[in-house]
């Protein structure tokens, strides 16, 4: 394809148009991802986690000058939530990343959730590998700050940073089942503000009693991002736990499973798609959803109804041959 | 599946104009059209504007200019969106622009103009009427 081609030589441009197709899930996706697997690897994931407002956008920004006086090149994934009433969306993570426009070094994409329920949009994770193909040394995205279903992001991410503030101090017991068990590293942003230095014994503490995997501790920082207060010690144990992930062949696991999680998803969507669009073309599925609507069957007996009608599966079958 | 098409609009103060409250009002009034808005703060270069429009791949740059700086600062994002080869991104403007300005800011590529108390979703109508990319 052109456009991928372009893109590996360099054109953002091209790889902008990219994103937006892979947004879109576009009918080309499936060819795109193919093209750019041989460039695939080479970038290292990190993910930002946390509730609204503690400083995740400011984190990765200063973040990012960190990397980029170190000679790493850096891609930026910043989401937002898409409004449920009108599906539209205001994406106001950049303008804290403002010192970077200029810079061919930094490529940064607002995305919307659209779809997802989690705190990540469902493209998000093609977009990454995007951003690895096109030779990003890190890429950095930050999720919303939903607190709960954070889990999506913990799978796209190679380090997942959870960000909390001083404030958050109340609230973290809640917090506790979601957003503890995905952190590889906790900040607690905003430390010129009281309370910081309690969260984060409180942090270490529960830390203690967690049975988690030994081969990683994850470390408390606690950081200023507008006075660009332990950044540099977060760019640290961000490369110690690269390290680790490496050379405890965690890494390579991961990437394993989530080869084969893409495999199995890209099917799934693939063949609902298709018999989702036949069973809609399909008369006698419309009678029955019409029959279920009206409350004149229940939904369970109705659906056994199809899913046990060999003739009508059979039928369908027939069509997806005859239409490839 | 794919999803539906979501129009992309980037809106961005240029120069040192300081009113942002027409911006800020449109953002959310697109948003509230189903737009997808990405706000990128005061006081921007008009390359600093085609960066962030080339890297988020939207379909629409608005301007917002309550300084009279407009008749400089908008034709040059339109050059910058050209050079870098993003001639397909309609670019809007509004704020405190005199009426004959407007022919001149047409000519130089601006396509549309908008001045205080349009109603929002006039210029959302417009964006989904006229927006070039698809
Ligand atoms: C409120 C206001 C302020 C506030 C601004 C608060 C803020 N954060 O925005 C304050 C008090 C800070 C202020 C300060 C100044 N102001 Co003042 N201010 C106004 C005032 C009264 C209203 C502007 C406003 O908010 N309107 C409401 C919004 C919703 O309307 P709007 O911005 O026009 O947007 C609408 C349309 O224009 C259009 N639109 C706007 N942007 C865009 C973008 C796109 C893409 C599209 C499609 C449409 C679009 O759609 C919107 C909805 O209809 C105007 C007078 C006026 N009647 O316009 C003067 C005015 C803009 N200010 C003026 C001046 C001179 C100043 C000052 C320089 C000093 C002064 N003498 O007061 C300072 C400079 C500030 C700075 N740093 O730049 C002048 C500008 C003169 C000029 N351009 O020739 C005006 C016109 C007053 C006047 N008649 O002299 N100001
Ligand atoms: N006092 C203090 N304020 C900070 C610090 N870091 C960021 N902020 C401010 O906190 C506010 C929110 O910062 P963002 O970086 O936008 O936070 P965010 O987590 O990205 O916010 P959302 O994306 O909206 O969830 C801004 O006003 C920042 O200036 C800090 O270390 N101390
Ligand atoms: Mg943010």
């Amino acid at each position: 394809m052109e456009m991928v081609q372009k893109m590996l030589a360099g054109s953002d441009l091209s790889l902008a148009r990219l994103i937006t197709l892979v947004e879109r899930d576009a009918p080309e996706v499936p060819e795109i991802m193919g093209s750019i697997y041989p460039h695939l690897g080479n970038a290292h994931f990190v993910g930002f986690t946390g509730p609204p407002g503690g400083g995740k956008s400011t984190l990765v920004d200063r973040l990012t000058a960190v990397m980029r006086r170190r000679g790493f090149s850096v891609g930026i994934v910043a989401c937002d939530p898409t409004s449920p009433f009108s599906g539209g969306a205001v994406l106001g993570d950049r303008i804290r990343m403002q010192q970077h426009y200029l810079d061919k070094g930094v490529f940064i994409r607002s995305m919307a959730t659209r779809g997802s329920r989690g705190g990540l949009p469902r493209a998000a994770r093609g977009v990454i590998k995007l951003l690895d193909a096109f030779g990003r040394d890190f890429v950095l995205v930050e999720t919303v700050g939903v607190g709960q279903t954070e889990l999506d992001i913990m799978e796209a991410a190679d380090t997942t940073v959870v960000v909390l503030v001083p404030e958050a101090g109340d609230t973290i017991q809640t917090m506790k089942a979601g957003l503890l068990e995905i952190a590889d590293i906790f900040v607690v942003n905003k430390a010129d503000r009281e309370g910081a230095d309690y969260l984060g014994m409180e942090l270490e503490q529960m830390l203690r009693m967690s049975s988690r995997e030994s081969s990683w501790q994850a470390p408390v920082l606690t950081t200023q991002a507008i006075n660009d207060i332990g950044t540099e010690e977060l760019y640290q144990e961000i490369e110690r736990h690269r390290e680790v992930l490496r050379d405890t062949g965690r890494l390579s696991l991961r990437r394993q499973e989530q080869r084969k999680g893409e495999f199995i998803e890209t099917i799934e969507q693939g063949i609902r798609a298709r018999l989702l669009e036949l069973v809609e073309r399909d008369g006698r599925l419309m009678a029955s959803l019409e029959r279920v609507e009206k409350g004149e069957v229940d939904p369970y007996s109705a659906s056994m109804e199809i899913l046990t009608n060999k003739t009508l599966l059979q039928g369908w079958l027939a069509e997806l041959e005859r239409e490839r | 599946m794919a999803e539906e098409r979501r129009i992309r609009v980037l809106m961005a103060k240029p120069g040192l104009d300081g009113h942002d409250r027409g911006a800020r009002v449109l953002t959310l009034g697109l948003r509230d059209e189903g737009m997808e808005v990405i706000y990128t703060g005061l006081r921007q270069t008009p390359d600093k504007i085609v960066e962030a429009a080339i890297q988020e791949d939207v379909d629409v740059v608005g301007l917002s200019c309550l300084s009279g700086a407009h008749r400089y600062l908008f034709p040059e994002v339109v050059e910058g969106l050209r050079e870098r080869g993003a001639q397909d991104v309609m670019v809007i403007g509004g704020g405190i622009i005199a009426k004959e300005d407007i022919p001149f800011l047409k000519e130089k590529g601006i396509d549309a103009v908008f001045g205080p108390g349009t109603p929002v979703k006039e210029i959302a109508n417009y964006i989904r009427e006229n927006a070039k990319r698809k």
